[in-house]
């Protein structure tokens, strides 16, 4: 019974279809994540994969099929009620441009979420949020206003904060896009060390050699259809798809 | 005319305690007339954003009516034309802070939008993807930083409302520009004490200015 419960998903997306406009951006988009899994997914700039995992976390709207995490639905044109908040509150995300509120300090940006929405008290938001720093790197940064950092340490506070909510579910977009080069391994570690501590996480990305290491299942796609999934080793190694063939061509040689 | 003209120094400074009866008006009704525009430029502001269609209608139409009809004209509105209304009459102070408020309260609604339209996308998806409601989202994330930015157009704003009490001499309140007329009806110094009425209107605006600039400097405004 409990072990039904385990393996039950924590993310059942069912025929998602979103139109900005009349522009069709997911067709018919079937998927589901286990709990502890990590789910990359990769495609050509423009494909949907943003706006895929917004949909996630009901950053954007959809117009058909549904999309379940953890139990709280999500319905199409924005009628899900209460299971919106509740998602949001279960579910962690990291943006490409890091979002971090630069009027507040680094150890504020990680306070704010759980002292508002958990209620937890000053005291204990500190001692985690100082726990969440230290595990990043970034303990001695605490004080400091975000735009005193590195797009690498930025990057770094912004999983942190995310984590402070104790997600069941980190979304990343693209997280090491607007970084240097130099830093882009930094904030690769801490995912890396994320993935290992048995976060489920929906991560996209263009570092393949990042997500060949740490996925467990690759979805490519293409004009807002899932058109090759499958392991890494699956996917690629031999993908099926032409169209997956020569996307990977395009970005391996690079 | 006298074409050997003296400027009388001493004449402009024996206006000055004079002059320095009417700033406790000009202040008071500067200063609370621009709270209130604080406040109804902070709910039409957002009204004006809103997705909802007929509630940015009533913003657009408030702010329209009291940015384009003069500050003189709504003064003498509310002083005298109000009273046939409401079938009693209007103090000439309360009339000035409710010119005020009704005029500056249009401009800053604008100031407000800009302030909160200035403010990327992303700090509100972040807010919300860490589960704040969308009011705490504005509270601690929209609000603080778009306040910041917002700060040297409301410095702006406030210069120009103080300026425009001047206007209410002509309903009668004891404000700055009214006591230079009292005293020059007895004296006949017009130049000296309308220079010294100029230099009083200075130093408050430039108190104002002075102020804002140290705030800036201290990192408080703008980012
Ligand atoms: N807010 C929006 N309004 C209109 N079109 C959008 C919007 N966001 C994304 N799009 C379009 O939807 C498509 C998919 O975008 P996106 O999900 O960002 O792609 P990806 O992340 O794979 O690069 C693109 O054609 C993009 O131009
Ligand atoms: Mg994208």
């Amino acid at each position: 019974m409990s072990q039904d419960d385990d393996k039950a998903p924590i993310v059942r997306i069912e025929a998602l279809n979103k139109h900005f406009g009349s522009l069709h951006v997911l067709k018919d988009i079937d998927l589901q994540v286990a709990p502890g899994e990590v789910v990359v997914v990769i495609g050509a700039s423009g494909s949907g994969k943003s706006t895929l995992i917004r949909c996630v976390n009901g950053l954007e709207e959809f117009q058909r099929g549904q999309i379940e995490v953890d139990g709280n639905l999500l319905k199409p044109n924005g009628k899900s009620g209460g299971a919106l908040q509740a998602i949001r509150t279960e579910v962690g995300m990291v943006f490409q441009q890091f979002n971090l509120f630069p009027h507040l300090s680094v150890i504020d940006n990680v306070m704010l979420a759980p002292m508002r929405v958990r209620n937890v008290s000053r005291q204990q938001a500190e001692d985690t949020a100082t726990r969440l720093l230290e595990r990043v790197g970034i303990s001695d940064q605490a004080r400091k206003f975000p735009s005193q950092l590195s797009g690498g340490q930025q990057q770094r506070v912004a999983l942190a904060r995310a984590l402070a909510m104790e997600p069941r579910l980190m979304l990343f977009d693209e997280p090491t896009s607007a970084l240097d080069p130099e830093m882009i391994g930094e904030v690769l570690d801490a995912m890396r060390e994320l993935a290992r501590e048995g976060m489920t996480m929906m991560i996209v990305t263009h570092e393949m050699s990042f997500a060949r290491e740490v996925a467990d299942r690759v979805i490519y796609i293409h004009k807002g259809e899932i058109t090759e999934e499958g392991t890494p080793e699956q996917v690629f190694d031999n993908p099926r798809n032409e169209r997956t063939q020569s996307f990977l061509a395009r970005v391996l040689t690079h | 005319m006298d074409s050997t003209f003296q400027f009388d120094w001493q004449a402009a400074f024996d206006s000055i305690p004079y002059l320095l009866k009417g700033i406790p008006y000009t202040l008071l009704i500067s200063g609370v007339g621009l709270a209130i525009g604080f406040v109804i430029g902070i709910i039409f502001g957002l009204l004006r954003i809103s997705p909802m269609a007929w509630l940015r209608w009533i913003a657009i139409i408030y702010i329209e009516v009291f940015r384009g009809t003069p500050v003189l004209v709504q003064v003498l509105f509310i002083f005298y034309g109000l009273p046939q209304i409401l079938g009693g009459p209007i103090d000439a102070v309360t009339a000035g802070i409710a010119a005020i408020a009704v005029n500056s309260g249009a401009y800053i609604s604008e100031i407000v939008r800009g302030g909160v339209q200035s403010i990327e996308r992303g700090q509100r998806e972040a807010g919300l993807s860490l589960g704040l409601t969308r009011i705490d989202t504005f509270r601690f994330v929209i609000w603080p930083q778009a306040f910041r930015r917002m700060i040297p157009a409301l410095g702006n704003q406030g210069i120009i409302s103080i300026k425009d009490t001047s206007l209410f001499a002509v309903i009668g309140v004891g404000e700055l520009v009214r006591q230079g007329q009292i005293y020059i009806a007895t004296t006949f110094n017009a130049l000296e004490v309308y220079l010294m009425v100029a230099v009083l209107y200075l130093a408050i605006t430039l108190s104002l200015s002075v102020g804002l600039r140290l705030l800036e400097r201290k990192g408080l405004v703008g980012q």
